[in-house]
């Protein structure tokens, strides 16, 4: 455990383990389950160690059966257990929609409040490793759309080591979202950072002339883009929403009032997403603050191909926020 | 066996398995016939109700009769005890009033009214009761199995005796939830009794439409799991193999499947016309009438007179008479708590309509 007060390497990928390992230790209740998260140690290598540390009973493989783990999932936790889920990727989760959906999302309500589902669900979103298109979509906005769970998008390396003991604190379920493109990122991971704050976005950096709005995987795309506007004159502040369900408002409605100007950068398709209702919300509640239109940055309308350039060419970069940015500035 | 299987049950061979002396002495004998008829009759009584007011509109919404297959609930529950789960489909008002859910609770649920089990969110088809472990209605063919497998896994690994017990039918035996399942739960050596209550159709689609293989015992014996067919017309019967299959699964020999064959009365729901059936295959099933059989069948005994059966018959309706009462005296949910139990404290703007 990182309990030392001396910043230390590491990457995303370890901080979620580490965080994994802590809730592990911390409550009996607490047992990882899916695809290969055990002898395997996670596709993506998240659980790496965990089944000789915790043994099979905690750390769990299950058959290819989303539908099942993921419904096994709510059951064991309507019967006091706090399961973490991990389901591979988004893609996937697909299948296990039904679950999450019609009996996750839904059994607190349609018991009259009898039934809470303490349920963590983590999986692997986003594109850019050339993965092709049933592996690569960044279907967030789905699980953002369904009332009675949580979905969230750490996008840093605190908010990876700090999101899971809040997460498995809530009585709700709770749908975390890890783009794959950040498992190698690496760095020096703040000894001062606490608990994520789940309702909460985070300005993860200042700016008085545009409000670059972003999550996930777009984060340190949304930063460079910063970096490379800052080299122009332009003073661009970056706001990770962090939490997509429920949307603090506040946060970007007082970033909008500062700049005047907004960019939401998505990486999923631009119909129906949740660029779509951040710039609602935009419309909706800072309309006299703003001097330009609102822009996105998304992913092009197609499956998301194979080919370096053609994904590159599909997928938000920091050239094309930039562009934006001027655009709605200039 | 895999690293991965857990070993807190011993797992033994189901035939080694018995329920206990004193349960067999209280679950057998004149006592134990004239519970059993009585709790068919109130579930055949409380949704004949059902009809007159789902007719007058005092009730709406899907509503799904379990005429002609009490014996099912009756029987499986009757081997159940109080610390064991329930995981119930749409057609589940016997399941519910058999779990001991109260006519009133239910009655009140159905009206949409703040007194029913589930706060009027619910309705006919999600009835909920915690405090008896009745995880309800799923409406979604299947969504129920995944959901048990989990409740079973939690009693497993947190050590207790409990035995999950999901019903379902054979549409859902075409589903890949009930496949994934029932896989899942026999490589766990899960404390799960799966239910089967083969009525011979899906909705309006006859058995042999839906299944290559209609012998869905064996199907599900295929997994690894004792299986048996029973005859579902027939409550000691049915009693009798859940008993087993529950000591089984208390004894740690993991899941055990029962199809239980029955058949509904009445329509799917209070929409269908019901075109789909043979009118005299339906008159030879009620012919079969499980309440009919055990009714003779104690009378041949001499455990039974019309008046006992008529002192019976008048306590349930005056018990059902009490409970649209009830009902229809209850409060309405106020609609300023519409957005109430969509999370358990309430957050953000995003729940706002």
């Amino acid at each position: 455990m990182s309990t030392g007060t001396r910043a230390r390497g590491t990457t995303y990928r370890e901080a979620m383990r580490e965080a994994l390992r802590e809730a592990l230790r911390s409550d009996e209740r607490v047992f990882l389950m899916g695809e290969d998260v055990g002898r395997y140690g996670g596709c993506f290598g998240v659980s790496l160690g965990l089944l000789e540390e915790f043994g099979p009973d905690r750390v769990r493989d299950t058959p290819l059966s989303e539908s099942a783990f993921v419904g096994a999932g709510i059951g064991a936790a309507l019967a006091g257990m706090r399961p973490v889920v991990e389901i591979m990727t988004v893609n996937f989760s697909l299948l296990a929609l039904d679950q999450i959906l019609n009996n996750a999302a839904t059994l607190l309500h349609m018991s009259g409040g009898q039934l809470p589902v303490p349920l963590v669900i983590r999986m692997t979103t986003g594109a850019g490793r050339q993965l092709a298109a049933q592996h690569s979509h960044s279907l967030e906005s789905f699980y953002a759309h369904i009332p009675g769970i949580r979905v969230l998008a750490p996008a840093t390396l605190e908010d990876a080591r700090h999101v899971l003991a809040p997460a498995l604190a809530d009585p709700d379920p709770v749908v975390i979202f890890e783009h794959g493109s950040l498992y190698n990122a690496a760095g020096e991971l703040d000894p001062a950072a606490g608990p994520v704050e789940l309702d909460r976005a985070a300005v993860r950096r200042p700016g008085t002339d545009v409000s670059l709005i972003t999550y996930g995987g777009s984060l340190p795309k949304a930063l460079a883009a910063a970096d490379e506007l800052a080299a122009d004159g332009v003073d661009a502040e970056v706001v990770d929403l962090r939490s997509l369900r429920p949307l603090d408002g506040a946060t970007i409605a007082a970033s909008v009032a500062r700049t005047h100007r907004a960019v939401v950068v998505d990486e999923a398709w631009r119909t129906g997403s949740l660029a779509a209702e951040v710039s609602a919300r935009i419309a909706e509640e800072s309309f006299y603050e703003l001097d330009a239109p609102v822009e996105r940055v998304c992913s092009a309308e197609v499956p998301i191909p194979y080919a370096r350039q053609l994904e590159e060419a599909a997928l938000p970069q920091t050239a094309d926020i930039v562009a934006a940015a001027h655009r709605a500035v200039d | 066996m895999t690293a991965s299987r857990p070993t807190t049950r011993p797992r033994k061979e189901p035939s080694s398995a018995k329920p206990g002396r004193k349960a067999a002495a209280r679950r057998s004998g004149a006592g134990h016939r004239t519970d059993l008829l009585e709790a068919m009759l109130r579930i055949r009584r409380f949704e004949e109700r059902c009809v007159e007011l789902y007719s007058a509109a005092r009730i709406r919404g899907f509503v799904h009769l379990y005429i002609g297959e009490e014996a099912v609930a009756v029987g499986v529950t009757g081997a159940l005890e109080p610390g064991d789960a329930v995981v119930s489909t749409y057609r589940e008002h016997g399941h519910a009033l058999a779990r001991g859910l109260t006519p009133e609770s239910v009655m009140a649920e159905m009206h949409g009214k703040a007194t029913g089990c589930s706060g009027g969110r619910g309705g006919s088809m999600h009835l909920f009761d915690a405090s008896r472990r009745f995880y309800g209605g799923s409406a979604i063919v299947a969504g129920g199995l995944p959901l048990a497998a989990g409740l079973a896994l939690a009693d497993l690994m947190r050590g207790l005796p409990g035995v999950t017990c999901c019903f379902f039918g054979d549409g859902a035996f075409a589903e890949g939830e009930f496949h994934e399942t029932a896989n899942l739960a026999a490589l766990w050596n899960l404390p799960l009794l799966l239910v089967c209550e083969n009525n011979l159709y899906a909705m309006g689609t006859a058995l042999a439409r839906e299944h290559a293989q209609t012998d869905l015992a064996m199907r599900a014996a295929s997994y690894g799991m004792p299986a048996w067919a029973v005859d579902g017309m027939d409550v000691e019967a049915v009693e009798q193999a859940a008993r087993r299959a529950v000591g089984g699964i208390r004894a740690g020999a993991g899941p055990h499947f029962l199809e239980l064959r029955t058949y509904r009365f009445r329509a799917h729901s209070m929409y269908d016309p019901d075109r789909y059936r043979d009118k005299a295959e339906v008159e030879r099933w009620k012919s079969r009438d499980p309440i009919a059989r055990l009714t003779e069948r104690m009378r041949d005994g001499g455990e039974l007179d019309d008046e006992a059966l008529a002192r019976t018959e008048q306590r349930l309706a005056e018990e059902i008479d009490h409970a649209v009462t009830a009902a229809e005296r209850a409060p309405e949910e106020p609609v300023g708590d519409l957005l109430r139990h969509v999370t358990s404290a309430p957050y953000g703007e995003v729940s706002r309509p």
